[in-house]
């Protein structure tokens, strides 16, 4: 079983974008879960967002404490929260950030496990007009990842965005292309 | 059908209660029940759900309206959770003695103070004495299903049910869900037809005065019909498992045949606690899991039969019952046991409080703690498991 967190600000699109893992996942007929760090989220505020993905059901109601993914929205997170400390052995952080692999390992305290960056509010910004970069981090998840077919999630993204849908598969596939990963 | 959609639990819900075709939707909107109702009013609105939707005040007020409504024949929904279900309180025991076939769901929340808005089950175990049928959900089909299960139930036995799902660790998670479909429901669920309703062609009286000639009569009356709404539970079950294949008891066991330590839990993180059996079997103990169902009315014959020949019981309570003989399940399980023959002993922990985790680990540490229980007898009658000390 995978276990996924994503590391967000409220407001940025860390809920939806683990569940459009979910909904993407069990699409494909696999098995997943996706839920919220539950309580009141504030604006602005570091948030969480979790999901599961299995082959087989999932059954436990456990929340997610170390991840094998850690998806990271937002850049100036990793100064206020210890995301390295989240990720499995194995595992691997995806960081939206535009700095350097070196300057990356620097900010994560000195993480040596799998990295992948990508400048997603670029992307965003230029593509969708706006720094909200979760769909953008979807397109780096799915690559670094291959756990879900980049069609089943464009699929996921017209379902829930409807004509807005067309620029987020934009960002994603820009995010497919341009995500780099060091091992 | 066998189609599995991703659907958050909340939403997937709020469908299956639109599938039923309900008439009245009366709700006052609270965390974490929120999207249920949203949903609903949004599928009202929307037209695709013919309804009222009657916008209240107070979740008194939707009670209310929701007894009104089913005075007249309304098939009816309504939900709630913690304060909301408090502020019902009154109105609770009047759907019951009324004989109202009431849906209602509530997504266990705990009860302020100190003021909390996450998942245990100390809102609905104030209402253990409503008269209400209560069924807990363990994961999102079977809250679905429940709500199928629920209106069969409350219309064949006219009397409410109320189905529980855990607030947040269910009803905010997406997951797989398979909806039963609409000619498969109409096959399950016939319309509603109720022999005595108010009609002003035919006029009666629901809620007069029950004087002391006739109180303890009626009481008796609706006690006889929560306990003849066993067997009606039971065949509703069976048919939806003939028409779904999916299969519910009051009493669901987990590795229960050759057990000697088990644990008994509601709710989903029976799920969790599944992992820890899984665990300790393959150390080879011979541990098994319990789970209640079916909680109102007690599932006495099933449960007994179910813990088999366990010699130590540890049952895992979601609420608090202050300074009692145990939490409110431990109580009824003890109290259940004394009408038996069967006499293991029973550790009572309460555990999982506003949404404290109980991990796989928690479990293990429960079963170790109930294995004690065969050498030394506990001390105290029930322990808050985990408090930080």
């Amino acid at each position: 079983m995978i276990e996924i967190t994503v590391h967000g600000r409220g407001g940025q699109g860390a809920v939806t974008s683990a569940e459009l893992m979910a909904v993407a996942a069990i699409s494909e007929g696999k098995f997943a879960q996706a839920f919220p760090s539950f309580g009141p989220e504030r604006r602005g505020a570091p948030v969480k967002a979790f999901a599961r993905i299995n082959d087989k059901p999932i059954r436990t109601r456990e929340k997610i404490y170390k991840s094998d993914i850690l998806v990271v929205l937002d850049p100036s997170l990793p100064k206020i929260i210890d995301i390295a400390s989240g990720v499995k052995a194995g595992g691997v952080i995806i960081l939206n950030t535009p700095l350097s692999e070196k300057e990356a390992r620097k900010l994560l305290k000195g993480y040596q496990g799998r990295l992948a960056l990508l400048d997603a509010t670029k992307i965003a910004i230029e593509v969708l007009g706006l720094p909200i970069t979760n769909t953008t981090m979807l397109g780096a998840f799915l690559r670094v990842t291959n756990l879900i077919d980049e069609e089943a999630m464009q699929e996921a993204l017209k379902q829930r965005f409807g004509k807005l849908a067309e620029k987020n598969i934009n960002a994603l596939k820009r995010a497919i292309k341009e995500v780099k990963i060091y091992e | 059908m066998g189609k599995k959609v991703a659907k958050e639990v909340s939403i997937a819900v709020a469908e299956a209660v639109a599938q039923c075709n309900v008439d009245v939707i009366s709700a006052y909107p609270i965390t974490p029940q929120t999207h249920i109702v949203e949903h609903l009013s949004e599928l009202v609105a929307n037209g695709e759900l013919d309804a009222e939707f009657v916008p209240v005040e107070s979740e008194h007020a939707a009670l209310s309206v929701c007894i009104g409504a089913a005075a007249t024949g309304a098939r009816v929904f309504t939900s709630t959770a913690s304060q909301g279900l408090l502020l019902m309180y009154e109105n609770l025991f009047i759907a019951s003695n009324y004989r109202l076939p009431i849906v209602m769901v509530i997504a266990n929340r705990s009860i302020s103070g100190p003021i909390s808005i996450w998942n245990d089950h100390s809102d609905v175990m104030t209402t253990r004495d409503a008269g209400w049928i209560q069924l807990f959900a363990e994961n999102g089909q079977e809250a679905v299903d429940l709500i199928y299960q629920a209106y069969r139930i409350a219309e064949k036995c006219l009397l409410p049910v109320a189905v529980n799902l855990d607030g947040f660790t269910l009803t905010h998670v997406v997951e797989p869900i398979e909806f039963i479909d609409d000619e498969l429901l109409k096959k399950y669920l016939p319309p509603l037809k109720m022999k005595y309703k108010l009609d002003p062609r035919n006029p009666i009286t629901i809620g007069a005065i029950g004087i002391p000639e006739i109180y303890t009569e009626s009481k008796k009356a609706q006690d006889e019909a929560l306990k003849a709404s066993y067997p009606v539970i039971l065949r509703a079950w069976r048919e939806f498992a003939r028409l779904t294949g999916r299969k519910y008891n009051p009493v669901e066991t987990y590795y229960m045949e050759d057990a000697e330590v088990a644990l008994l839990i509601m709710g989903s993180l029976a799920e969790t606690a599944m992992n820890a059996v899984d665990y300790l079997r393959e150390k080879g103990k011979r541990v098994g899991l319990l789970r209640f169902r079916l909680w109102r009315p007690f599932p006495q014959r099933e449960f007994i039969k179910a813990i088999g020949k366990v010699k130590a019981l540890g049952v895992v309570d979601r609420a608090v019952s202050h300074c009692s003989t145990g939490g409110p399940v431990g109580i009824e399980v003890r109290s259940a046991l004394y009408q038996s023959n069967k006499r293991p002993r029973v550790v009572n922990f309460i555990a999982g409080l506003s949404g404290r985790d109980v991990t796989v680990e928690d479990f293990v540490e429960m079963f170790e703690r109930t294995y004690q229980a065969l050498k030394e007898k506990p001390k105290a009658a029930y322990e808050i498991y985990g408090v930080k000390e």
